[in-house]
C-alpha cells in the first residue's frame, strides 16, 4: 500500500472509506482540489491508490466525446474529451492527463469507485441520499426527477449525503438491509458536497413528481430495471457488467423499495422516517 | 453458434449473460452490450430448459406444454420465434449439435 507522502502537493481524498491520493506539481491545482473535496480530504489516511495528475494546457485531450473505460493487460484506461487516465490496480497507481479543472478529476474518481464497488457488490447511483434518525434513505432518478428539489426541502434533522450521486456498499454490521450509504462530494444542482459520513440503508425511493405525496409499491423486476438505469457504470467489461447486474438484483431483493410521488413541498419528508 | 434457422435445434444459455428471477420475472442482461431483457413465464421455462443438451421441441414438450396447457405444435412455433430473437442478441446459443460450452446457471441464487 503506497503511503501518501505529506509533501506539499499531495492530497488524499477519502470517499466511502477509500482514500485515493492525488499528486500534482501545481500548488494552485492542489488548492482547487482541497476546496472542491473539502470534507473528504483526509491528511492522515494511508491511500489505497495513488494518481499522478499531469496538467496540460486547456484543449481537447481525447477524441472520445463520451467517457470510455477499457481494461487491457492489467491496465484500465479511461478517456473523454477533457481527460485521459491510466490505472494499474495491481500496482495501486495511475496517471491522469487533464487541464486544471475539477470536472475531469471528478469523472476519474467516479470511474475508479464504480470499478472498485462492482467487485464489492456496491455501486454509485443517480440518487440523492440523506440520513435521518441514524438511517439512510436514497432518492433515485435521472435529471429532473426531483433529487435536488427533495434535498432542498429536507428539514433540519436530516443530514444530506449527496443531492446527486449516492455511494452504496454491502455492509451487514448494523444494517437490516445489509447495505450502507456513504456521503459523496459529487454534487448536483445544489452545488454543495454531501456530509462525509455513512449510515445503514433503510429504503430506496424512485422519485416521481405528482399532484400529491404518496408511496407506491414497485414490483421487483421493475425496480431492478429502474435501478439498473440509474447505476453509474462505464466499463466495457463483461465480467463487471455481470457483477453490477447481480448487485442490483441483490439490492432489490433486500432493500425496501417504493415509488415516491411527491409535491414540491416539505410535507413529503413526513413520509420519510 | 447463432443460427436460429436450424430445425429443432439444441439451445443453450450464453455464458455472456447474467440472469436472475425476480418476482416471477426472469431478468437477463447481456454482458456484451448491457442490454436488459425480461422474459414472460413461457419464455422463462424455455430459458431454464436451455441446457445445451436438449432439443427445443423436447424442452417445449417437457417444460411448456404441461405447465401452460398448450398444443406442442403451437408452442414450438412460438418458441422458435422467441429463440431466434434471443439468439440474434447473443443471449441464447443455437446449434444442430449438443452445446457443451459452459452455460451460466439458470438463474443466480
Amino acid at each position: 500500500m503506497p503511503a501518501c507522502l505529506t509533501e506539499t502537493y499531495s492530497v488524499a481524498i477519502e470517499i466511502g472509506g477509500l482514500p485515493v491520493c492525488l499528486r500534482t506539481d501545481s500548488p494552485a491545482f492542489l488548492r482547487l482540489l482541497e476546496e472542491r473535496y473539502a470534507g473528504f480530504v483526509n491528511p492522515s489516511a494511508r491511500p489505497e491508490f495513488e494518481f499522478e495528475v499531469d496538467l496540460v494546457p486547456r484543449g481537447k485531450i481525447s477524441e472520445e466525446d463520451d467517457v470510455r473505460v477499457r481494461f487491457d493487460s492489467g491496465t484500465w484506461s479511461f478517456e473523454r474529451g477533457d481527460f485521459r487516465a491510466e490505472w494499474l490496480p495491481a500496482l495501486r497507481r495511475g496517471r491522469i492527463r487533464q487541464w486544471a479543472n475539477p470536472y475531469s478529476i471528478d469523472a476519474v474518481l467516479r470511474i475508479v469507485h464504480t470499478l472498485l464497488l462492482a467487485r464489492q457488490g456496491g455501486f454509485l447511483l443517480h440518487a440523492a441520499s440523506a440520513v435521518r434518525n441514524g438511517r439512510a434513505f436514497l432518492f433515485s432518478g435521472r435529471s429532473g426527477a426531483g433529487k435536488t428539489t427533495l434535498s432542498r426541502l429536507a428539514p433540519p434533522d436530516v443530514t444530506l449525503l449527496t443531492d446527486e450521486i449516492s455511494y452504496v456498499r454491502p455492509q451487514s454490521e448494523g444494517a437490516a438491509s445489509g447495505y450502507r450509504a456513504f456521503g459523496t462530494p459529487f454534487a448536483g444542482e445544489l452545488a454543495r458536497v454531501g456530509e462525509n459520513l455513512s449510515a445503514p440503508v433503510a429504503a430506496l425511493y424512485f422519485l416521481a413528481q405528482g399532484p400529491e405525496n404518496r408511496l407506491e409499491p414497485v414490483p421487483a423486476a421493475e425496480a431492478a430495471r429502474t435501478l439498473l438505469e440509474n447505476i453509474l457504470f462505464f466499463a466495457e467489461d463483461p465480467e463487471l457488467v455481470k457483477l453490477v447486474f447481480q448487485s442490483a438484483c441483490e439490492f432489490v431483493s433486500k432493500v425496501p423499495l417504493h415509488r415516491l410521488v411527491f409535491l414540491p413541498d416539505s410535507r413529503v419528508w413526513e413520509m420519510i422516517r | 453458434m447463432k443460427n436460429p434457422s436450424i430445425n429443432n435445434p439444441y439451445i443453450a444459455r450464453s455464458p455472456m449473460v447474467a440472469a436472475r428471477l425476480l418476482g416471477g420475472e426472469m431478468m437477463i442482461m447481456s454482458a456484451v452490450d448491457s442490454t436488459l431483457f425480461s422474459l414472460n413465464e413461457v419464455a422463462t421455462a424455455i430459458w431454464q430448459g436451455a441446457d445445451g443438451a436438449t432439443r427445443l421441441e423436447e424442452i417445449v414438450r417437457q417444460h411448456v406444454c404441461p405447465e401452460f396447457d398448450v398444443e406442442p405444435a403451437l408452442a414450438t412455433e412460438d418458441a422458435e420465434g422467441f429463440v431466434a430473437e434471443l439468439a440474434a442478441h447473443g443471449v441464447l446459443l443455437v446449434s444442430d449439435q449438443p452445446i457443451s460450452a459452459p452455460a451460466p446457471p439458470r438463474e443466480s441464487p
